[in-house]
């Protein structure tokens, strides 16, 4: 088992959900974060004044797959959360040594 | 927005012998006493519509600080125009109006400083033999919208001191410029003083003797305040602070704005003739015309100069339209005064910046708007009156502002040596409202701007 997160701008978040579910993903879980990468914010104008915004808001989608989804996944989300601008967002798979489905008892790969 | 003068001999019989005065002001085909039913009626139509400014003063700067500033800001709003209302019955009415009876100076020589004294109005159930001048208005009426007007100059202040300032100095400042430091020099000009008999001063409904002196008062305690922590850094930087709520601010503009209408159309004072009358509608149409073109300079402006549109920038632009064409909304064509708002419309777009490059921090654009719009606009008078002269409009200018910069300074001096008028810094950042009033704007909603 893998979880993946995902970092990416807001305005993808509906086109990844779709796509993913089309591959059978069966739960993602989503949060809104601010942050900077390489990217490193941007500027803005509030009444003649420039002024760098230092954290820009994202979404962060944690998904925790089957080992033998987690390229098919990551692939996916890359290419539907790709704009090709500045500020795409990132991908990291970390490992995960359990799970444990709260309603039934139904562990690891049976609980995702 | 001069009244017109009681005679000495107050009876009746001289009043109805309609002597020059009175036939200039009640023309033969309406009745006096209808006249002066319309002209009451035009005041507190007037009047109102300028009370409900302090509702759109206080929507505007409530949007345009920060949501742990918002209870307070309205707290601010609430308390000054109350305040005025005290102040100017006790002292501000008659030292704004002696009506001949001044403490310093003649109506001849030039009044300086008014009379002292509460302000009376008419008994209960008057007939016409009662009437203060039947061929004015009832002195209710005239004292209601003259009031709105005074409270309407401290609204000013508050905007721009916000987020820092404690409360209670800033209470007592509004006191003594409600009362004393607004109503000596509105005397000067509308009170038949020695602005308007010397230098034929030109200011209709107060570019200069509300908006400006608003302005100066709110620069001197800008400057004795000091900006907000972090908005200025020591190399030069400028962090905007993002006000709480941008509908809130658009709304108290478009509240100012309908106010302006009983601002300036109520200062023809008269509304018993066909000329008056038509005379108010111009006004309604110029300054409505104004604001328009504030906004649609500022609008242009902003989008050729900063790549985007700034809505905050475009709402001091109405504002300033409307400050703009508040020296003289009668004599301009549709055109001229649509021409006269957008040149405040740019001034604001310039300033703004201009203010922050010298760590002057004005949280709403109040100086900008009332000060730099208002000393244009009475310029403007020049353009389209040729009752005005340029000397004319300068020198009060210049001797209201010099008034009433000195005068504020030396009290923001004197509140801040005795009891300092800027709250602590740990106040300052945990916000105004839990700080100071313990109680929050919003406590059910998000952090706002508490967030990183």
């Amino acid at each position: 088992m893998k979880l993946i997160i995902a970092v990416i701008k807001p305005f993808k978040l509906e086109e990844v959900r779709t796509a993913l579910s089309g591959l059978g993903v069966q739960g993602l879980m989503v949060s809104e974060v601010k942050g900077f990468g390489r990217q490193s914010g941007h500027t803005e104008i509030y009444r003649g004044a420039e002024y760098t915004v230092n954290f820009v808001p994202k979404l962060k989608l944690e998904i925790v797959v089957n080992d033998d989804q987690v390229e098919q996944v990551t692939d996916t989300i890359a290419k539907t959360a790709q704009t090709g601008k500045i500020g795409d967002g990132k991908i990291f798979v970390l490992g995960v040594e359990q799970a444990l489905r709260v309603r039934t008892g139904e562990r690891d790969e049976d609980a995702i | 927005m001069q009244k017109k003068h009681l005679t000495a001999a107050l009876g009746l019989a001289a009043l109805l012998a309609a002597g020059p005065a009175l036939a200039q002001e009640g023309p033969t085909d309406v009745p006096a006493h209808s006249v002066f039913v319309l002209n009451t009626l035009l005041f507190l139509i007037g009047g109102f519509l300028v009370m409900f400014m302090a509702c759109g003063f206080a929507m505007l700067e409530a949007g345009l600080v920060r949501s742990k500033n918002v209870a307070m800001q309205c707290t601010k709003n609430i308390a000054l125009f109350s305040i005025a209302a005290i102040g100017y019955y006790i002292i501000g009415y008659n030292l704004m109006y002696p009506l001949g009876n001044w403490s310093i100076g003649t109506d001849d020589t030039g009044g300086y400083l008014g009379a002292f004294g509460v302000a009376i109005l008419e008994a209960v159930g008057i007939g016409a033999d009662d009437a203060d001048d039947l061929s004015y208005a009832s002195t209710g009426s005239d004292y209601f919208f003259q009031l709105m007007f005074c409270a309407a100059t401290a609204s000013i202040v508050s905007g721009a001191l916000a987020e820092r300032i404690k409360l209670w100095p800033f209470l007592i400042f509004t006191f003594i410029l409600t009362a004393i430091i607004y109503p000596i020099q509105a005397s000067w000009k509308w009170g038949g003083g020695f602005l308007d008999s010397q230098f034929g001063f030109l200011d209709f409904a107060g570019s200069t003797v509300v908006h400006s002196v608003g302005g100066w008062a709110a620069l001197a305690g800008a400057i004795i305040l000091g900006a907000r922590k972090g908005k200025y850094d020591s190399s030069g930087g400028i962090h905007p602070m993002p006000g709480s709520s941008l509908p809130l601010a658009t709304l108290g503009t478009f509240i100012l704005w309908l106010g302006w209408f009983g601002f300036n159309g109520g200062s023809q004072l008269a509304m018993g003739s066909i000329g008056d009358v038509a005379d108010v509608s111009r006004i309604f149409a110029n300054t409505n015309a104004a604001a328009a073109g504030g906004v649609v300079a500022a609008v242009i402006l902003t989008q050729v100069m900063f790549g985007k549109v700034d809505l905050t920038m475009a709402l001091n632009g109405a504002l300033a339209g409307l400050v703009s064409i508040t020296a003289e909304p009668l004599t301009p064509s549709l055109g001229s005064a649509t021409l006269i708002g957008a040149v405040g419309g740019v001034i604001v777009v310039f300033t703004v910046p201009l203010l922050d490059k010298l760590k002057i921090d004005d949280v709403v654009g109040a100086i900008p708007v009332h000060l730099f719009a208002g000393i244009w606009g009475t310029l403007a008078v020049l353009l389209t009156n040729g009752d005005a002269t340029f000397m004319g409009q300068l020198i009060p200018i210049i001797i209201v502002g010099v008034f009433v910069f000195v005068v504020s300074t030396v009290v923001w001096v004197i509140l801040n040596t005795v009891m300092g008028i800027r709250v602590s810094e740990e106040a300052e950042i945990a916000g105004l409202d839990t700080s100071e009033l313990g109680m929050e704007a919003y406590p059910e909603f998000g952090k706002g701007s508490q967030t990183i």
